[in-house]
């Protein structure tokens, strides 16, 4: 290791350039579909289509709950990697999800995540799930994440 | 004789994940023994959230705790239906390996409305849970 000065990166967007790496890299974010769609720092927009292999509750044909934690969990992480200078992986310490109503079947869940603050070593981020707009949740999410220290790899990445 | 016979409420259990399209996703299934039911993860691919150590998904982790904690309820009431999640809280305690994952749920309060539930989730040791839920679930019919 030397000590050559740390070099401040506008880490938001470089996110913004690999938006669709950022997924493909995930297997189970994979498998639950969601797209990131924008990334600014400390701020970062989603959508989860619905899909019929995501079913929770085959009457009514919503999707289930843990796809909207699963896809609100890795925008929540992906909020605090944006809000720092350097690029760091984070995992999440604690999450919780509030169920305001159930997604309605067959349209897209727009998500919103935002890292409000942040320390040398933990994240703090809440969330948000809607089909239109904030005034009508289906839910919303808080979750604090800790920074991982060490740089993973350091060689190429694939 | 196969045990899981003993409570009618386990049949019921089993019908449920092969009609819920996402427990299919999940690949989970499910162990009754009277009133006490262990869940089941088998490990794919699919689950993993982080390729670089090869760690299960939170969210992975957290799907299968909330549905075992909503089975759990379901296996020890008479409602007709699995009940509605209100809200929950997961603690990641420690990484989820590329292996099998293991989970209970703990009924701590059967209410007329709600219930509070407990789930845990482990590996290779249950003294070492990789992963905490603490749940409420609506059980009304409203």
């Amino acid at each position: 290791m030397n000590d050559k000065p740390k070099q401040q990166y506008d880490i938001a967007a470089i996110m913004n350039e690999n938006i669709n790496v950022m997924r493909d890299v995930v297997p189970w974010a994979n498998e639950t579909r969601f797209r990131v769609t924008k990334v600014e720092k400390g701020h970062v927009f989603g959508i989860q289509p619905w899909e019929a292999h995501l079913v929770g509750d085959p009457e009514t044909g919503v999707i289930h709950g843990g796809v909207i934690t699963t896809f609100l969990d890795n925008l929540c992480g992906m909020a605090c990697t944006s809000a720092m200078t350097e690029m760091r992986f984070v995992a999440t310490i604690d999450l919780r999800i509030d169920y305001m109503r159930p997604a309605e079947k067959g349209r897209d869940i727009i998500g919103e995540a935002e890292c409000y603050h942040l320390t040398r070593t933990v994240c703090f981020t809440r969330a948000w799930a809607y089909h239109e707009t904030r005034d009508k949740l289906i839910a919303t999410a808080a979750g604090t994440f800790a920074i991982n220290k060490a740089r993973l790899g350091g060689g190429s990445r694939k | 004789m196969n045990p899981q016979l003993t409570n009618p409420r386990a049949d019921e259990i089993d019908a449920i994940l092969k009609r819920l399209p996402f427990a299919q996703t999940l690949g989970m299934r499910c162990e009754v023994l009277g009133d006490e039911m262990t869940a089941i993860l088998p490990f794919q691919e699919k689950l993993i959230g982080n390729v670089a150590i090869r760690a299960l998904h939170g969210g992975a982790i957290a799907s299968f705790l909330e549905l075992t904690a909503m089975l759990q309820v379901f296996l020890i009431s008479d409602m007709p239906r699995p009940p509605k999640p209100i809200n929950l809280t997961i603690d990641y305690l420690r990484q989820g390996h590329a292996k099998d994952l293991y989970a209970r749920a703990y009924v701590l309060k059967m209410g007329r409305r709600m219930a509070s539930v407990r789930a845990e989730a482990w590996q290779e040791n249950r003294a070492e849970p990789v992963t905490a839920l603490m749940a409420h679930f609506l059980v009304a019919a409203d």
